[in-house]
């Protein structure tokens, strides 16, 4: 300990002790609610103390306090909010500081609120549009034509199947992640940044991120949802509606399996194929369903422009693997296993859990017990990239103009070809009034 | 971190996404005491876990005397049966360097090649001779521990002392940082031999002290972004994670002399990091 002076006359300043501080935030988190007289409902709140549970005994975790802060915290949220059903999807860790994330289900109504509030939106930006054009129109137009954007998923469909929810630390206010673009992931593949932990930072990229890191972090939660959510097989099913006719079932709405038996954890540990896939594989295209973009675009030709030079190719549609495959059928990227397979005790493997580790996201895990399974990710929200991330080249610069005579500079001519050119001429005149002369006198004659 | 702190350091250090399962806590409890007969070493850290396709590596280090200098790192996989990992030579790190790439296999013989092709003479007579490199992973798990140790082994300033006679020891006065001294980046050092010879101003020598200054500071770390520095915990740990090796988390309760680093990560450098700063 340092020496402390006990005669100073001075009065002491207490420093600001950060514990303090969030402390008196935390502090509402332990609230006890009066009695609620609440029917037996299905309860919104997941039992994390459970996952939390069988997360430490496959060696994964924010630590015990931690979690059960989380789970507060995630109370918290069900009762501010009135989310309908929510897991605790995981944690991203920032330069500055982590995200706490958990993934609810949309209310019901909301999706569509939210789409029309969209479209409104949309059609907002058009006239604003319009209205600046009549005001100055004098500038010539760009020919250039931009590439179709590829449309947004309808909130509750693919990639925006669920809602997001932030915190930074349990006991701070949760915001809402607002949905993802295909443009935002196709970007997020290409860039590979840390996450600051301000969710309303600029993302300096090459290339340029379209939104700032709210965006940035709901593309990233896509993907690691899209890549790495796993059940064990035989736990979800397909659909089988009955209004279609047709064998086919719809291939993509699951729903629970009520006969699933569960699988023991030894078996669950020897194949990848007893796990499946039961979030849907996100395209290249950045949308989890395939849409024509010429379709769209010749549509557009057909309203605006009546000209079209080409006929647009016929675009061949993207499929990506159905719902449900097994991991055993995923791709290798950079000679490594997408999965590594695990058991929690190799000394009581009878009760041990079997959990997946993914090699393509590090700190992706799935654990699956009885009838209970869980995803979670605890990590800095970034892709494995191999030996080493280049980021992509810049496009080639544009190209010039086609040599030609009419835009290429001829040189000057010097004194001396001009004066050649001037006794040319004058020889050629004297000569013409020559054959002039001759040609008269031979009328004469 | 300390075998002896094992028990409640895990919850500490948690926050990075990584702890160990309960029955691993209580093995190693067994296992390093034990290992720490046997080796007659002063001290025994659980170092961290290397995780490979098949297994993963449990690393514990046995300090001698001189802290800095008497390391010894054993490697296990089932977290009783630990076997001793060659000393790390800078020719192995070479070699390590251009052949191991990649994850770890989580098996110590598997062998990495690299075939270098080196042209020997000028013009026509030039002769392609193939040099192939074998590394077997036992000797680039040794080589990767010591780098990360070289690179991002954190203490805080003062918790270690240089004797006259030059020995690196544990300050048994150490009380620990203050809060605010805690939240800076410039009093926490790398527990290596000094290797940045930056000169110092008189202003800035003025605070050193040649006992505890002996080491670089973090904070001179080239890029700035190389490190960030968290209270965690309800705010209460001081907790520091290496953006280089990613997998590196150090904690120190402020006021107190605890204080260790663990390393659990797949072994690999991020080089990626001036992109992604």
């Amino acid at each position: 300990m340092q020496y402390v002076d006990k005669q100073s006359t001075l009065r002491d300043l207490r420093e600001e002790n950060p514990a303090e501080t969030l402390a008196q935030l935390q502090r509402a988190l332990f609230n006890r609610q009066e009695e609620q007289e609440d029917e037996l409902v299905e309860p919104a709140l997941p039992n994390l103390s459970e996952v939390g549970f069988h997360l430490e005994q496959i060696g994964v975790g924010l630590g015990r306090e931690e979690l059960q802060r989380v789970f507060l915290a995630l109370k918290q949220l069900v009762e501010t909010h009135s989310v309908p059903r929510c897991r605790f999807w995981g944690k991203i860790l920032g330069t500055e500081n982590n995200y706490i994330i958990v993934e609810a289900e949309y209310r019901e109504g909301e999706e569509e609120e939210e789409q029309s509030a969209e479209e409104r939106f949309g059609e907002g930006d058009h006239e604003e549009k319009e209205e600046r054009e009549d005001l100055q129109d004098l500038l010539p137009e760009s020919t250039y034509k931009p590439p179709p954007v590829v449309p947004i998923e309808a909130p509750g469909t693919g990639t925006n199947k669920y809602v997001y929810y932030v915190c930074k630390e349990p006991g701070f206010p949760w915001t809402r992640l607002p949905a993802v673009t295909p443009a935002q992931i196709c970007t997020a593949r290409l860039i590979r940044k840390f996450f600051t932990g301000r969710l309303d930072a600029p993302v300096m990229s090459y290339p340029p991120f379209p939104g700032n890191e709210a965006n940035y972090l709901r593309a990233q939660i896509a993907r690691i949802s899209g890549g790495t959510q796993v059940s064990p097989q035989g736990f979800y099913q397909f659909k089988e509606e009955e209004g279609n006719e047709e064998d086919e079932v719809s291939q993509d709405s699951f729903e629970v399996n009520p006969d699933f038996e569960g699988l023991s954890a030894v078996k669950l540990a020897e194949s990848l194929s007893t796990w499946v896939h039961h979030t849907q594989h996100i395209l290249q295209q950045g949308r989890c369903t395939w849409v024509n973009l010429t379709l769209k675009a010749e549509e557009l030709n057909e309203e605006g422009e009546e000209e079209r030079e080409e006929e647009p190719e016929e675009a061949e549609p993207e499929m990506g693997p159905p719902l449900l495959t097994p991991l055993s059928q995923d791709a290798e990227l950079f000679n490594t296993a997408p999965w590594t397979l695990r058991i929690s005790s190799s000394l009581t493997p009878e009760h041990a859990v079997a959990f997946v580790r993914s090699n393509l996201w590090p700190g992706a895990y799935a654990y699956a017990t009885g009838k209970k399974f869980e995803n979670i990710y605890i990590g800095w929200g970034l892709k494995y990239a191999g030996e080493g991330y280049s980021p992509p080249v810049p496009p080639p610069p544009q190209r010039e103009y086609a040599s030609g005579p009419e835009i290429t500079e001829a040189l000057d001519p010097v004194v001396e070809e001009e004066q050649a050119l001037k006794d040319a001429l004058e020889e050629q005149e004297a000569a013409r009034e020559e054959m002039e002369e001759e040609e008269e006198e031979d009328e004469d004659d | 971190m300390d075998s002896n702190s094992l028990l409640y350091a895990m919850e500490l250090v948690a926050g990075s996404g990584h702890t160990l399962t309960v029955e691993e806590k209580t093995v190693l409890c067994t296992s390093l005491v034990i290992l720490k007969k046997n080796f007659k070493f002063n001290r025994v850290l659980f170092w961290g876990k290397i995780l490979g396709f098949k297994n993963d590596y449990f690393i514990a280090q046995g300090r001698g005397e001189d802290e800095m200098q008497d390391q010894k790192y054993l490697y296990s996989f089932n977290c009783m049966d630990w076997y001793l990992l060659p000393p790390a030579t800078d020719s192995m790190i070479q070699e390590v360097f251009k052949a191991a790439k990649g994850r770890f296999m989580g098996d110590p013989s598997y062998v990495y090649e690299d075939v270098e092709i080196q042209r020997k003479g000028e013009g026509e007579e030039a002769i392609a001779e193939e040099l192939v490199i074998k590394v077997t992973e036992e000797n680039r798990l040794a080589a990767t521990v010591y780098q990360i140790d070289q690179e991002v082994s954190v203490v805080p300033r003062g918790a270690f002392i240089k004797s006259p006679h030059e020995l690196v020891q544990v300050n048994l006065s150490f009380g620990g940082l203050t809060y605010s001294e805690a939240g800076k980046l410039d009093n926490f050092l790398h527990f290596t031999k000094k290797k940045n010879m930056k000169k110092k101003s008189i202003l800035e020598m003025a605070d050193l002290n040649p006992v505890m200054d002996f080491m670089d500071l973090l904070s001179d770390d080239i890029p700035k972004g190389s490190w960030h520095l968290r209270f965690e915990c309800a705010n209460r740990v001081c907790v520091i994670r290496s953006h280089l090796w990613l997998g590196l988390t150090f904690y120190h309760i402020p006021m107190t002399p605890q204080h260790g680093y663990i390393y659990i990560g797949d072994g690999t450098r991020n080089l990626d990091l001036p992109f992604m700063l």
